[in-house]
């Protein structure tokens, strides 16, 4: 138990996908404008993360990785360099049910979030979890909290920036730094804070 | 004609400076920041950038025009993951140890939007030389950002460049110390963002 809360508090945290890994940029910085959209997206992200880990924990463990097909008299075989392609095919599948999904019952969300739902699969921090889980050896229930714990990290980050974003409109930036330079550099100094996490163990 | 005033020339160009991936469309900033700590990581990674979005780039510009709408980005996808397996496979057969240190960002070249976004914006609607030409301009473009950071970070943060020491040691001995700050995650956020603070100022005058 000690084991899952420390996956998940340096998840979150300490290994930060965002700010340490540095996962998911591309659509931090594009949706990171708006905090509602911003909570939307970060919810979405959350979820996701949540289902295709475990899911490609299971696919991993039992078609890929080498000796996996046992099961199926292939002891032999390995598959691993096929894991590339099937997690972003399961996460491409996955990304679009959740679309159906949230269209069918909040219209509200689905255009808050327009393009940037589809986009959630090309996601960095999606398949870079998947591959950080297969990397780091993490077992179904340790990949399931790990999942969950850097969506949450994820959201954390984006729905902080977007607040301080807000603040920003009335800041007096130098031309030529505004938007994204400024961005960036604020990104690094939330990097800096969370960095003082680093050290924690439960 | 002259060569600089074709349309190859431009399209080459164009990514590289003026039209940047990274510092100006703001497209694959993911993976340029993990594997800046040394110069080596981003050579290797920006080359094999510059391989996948080329030969993607082509491809799916040679099969446009059978590529249904609809089911396009998966068959983008495909493309393109095919490429990436054999970028690192190849890195994982002959040279072992930077595939160790580069991790999952050459798996995660994938997901980078550059790939995706040239195959959309460019392949799509144009002919395979071009694609090619474009891919090539984009991989560099990424590369040389990639590589301005990468000789920051590595020569204030170790005083190296390419893994070899060029700061003096009678500098050490005068009592210069290597920044350990720039080996950390947040001084690649803060150098990109004064990288993207210049370009903006001399690109408008």
């Amino acid at each position: 138990m000690n084991d899952l809360i420390n996956i998940f508090v340096n998840s979150v945290f300490v290994g930060n996908i965002l700010l340490a890994y540095f996962l998911g940029m591309c659509s931090f910085v594009a949706v990171s404008k708006n905090i509602d959209t911003a909570i939307g997206l970060g919810f979405a992200v959350v979820f996701v993360l949540s289902v295709t880990t475990p899911v490609n924990w299971l696919i991993y463990h039992f078609l890929l990785a080498p000796g996996a097909l046992a099961w199926a008299g292939l002891p032999d075989m390995d598959l691993s360099y096929l894991k590339l392609i099937t997690f972003i095919v399961v996460i491409a599948t996955i990304v679009q049910v959740i679309e159906m999904l949230i269209d069918r019952f909040s219209s509200a969300l689905y255009a808050a979030l327009g393009v940037f739902l589809p986009l959630i699969a090309v996601n960095c921090a999606i398949l870079g979890a998947a591959l950080f889980m297969v990397e780091r050896n993490y077992t179904f229930i340790e990949s399931t909290v790990y999942g969950f714990g850097s969506g949450v990290g994820w959201m954390l980050a984006i729905v902080s920036m977007a607040a301080i974003r807000i603040k920003l409109r009335y800041a007096n930036t130098p031309k030529g730094l505004e938007g994204y330079g400024i961005t960036m550099i604020v990104t690094g100094l939330m990097a800096m804070a969370f960095m003082l996490f680093s050290g924690i163990t439960l | 004609m002259k060569i600089t005033k074709s349309k190859t020339y431009k399209t080459f160009t164009n990514p590289i400076w003026g039209n940047n991936p990274i510092s100006i469309q703001m497209l694959g900033i993911c993976s340029s920041l993990a594997v800046t700590v040394q110069l080596k990581t981003a050579v290797v990674m920006s080359l094999s950038l510059a391989f996948v979005v080329a030969f993607s780039s082509m491809i799916i510009s040679l099969i446009r025009n059978h590529i249904p709408r609809n089911i396009r980005i998966l068959a983008e996808l495909a493309v393109i993951a095919t490429l990436v397996i054999l970028a690192d496979e190849f890195l994982r057969a002959y040279f072992y140890d930077i595939s160790k240190q580069l991790s999952v960002f050459v798996g995660l070249i994938i997901t980078n939007c550059i790939v995706m976004g040239r195959a959309e914006a460019f392949a799509l609607s144009n002919p395979p030389h071009l694609a090619f030409v474009d891919g090539l301009g984009n991989g560099a473009g990424y590369g040389s950002v990639l590589i301005t950071v990468a000789f920051i970070r590595e020569l204030l943060g170790s005083g190296k460049l390419f893994g070899f020491k060029v700061i003096p040691e009678s500098m050490y001995a005068a009592g210069y110390e290597d920044t350990g700050f720039m080996l950390l995650a947040p001084a690649a956020f803060i150098i990109i963002g004064l990288l993207v603070w210049l370009q903006k100022s001399i690109v408008r005058d």
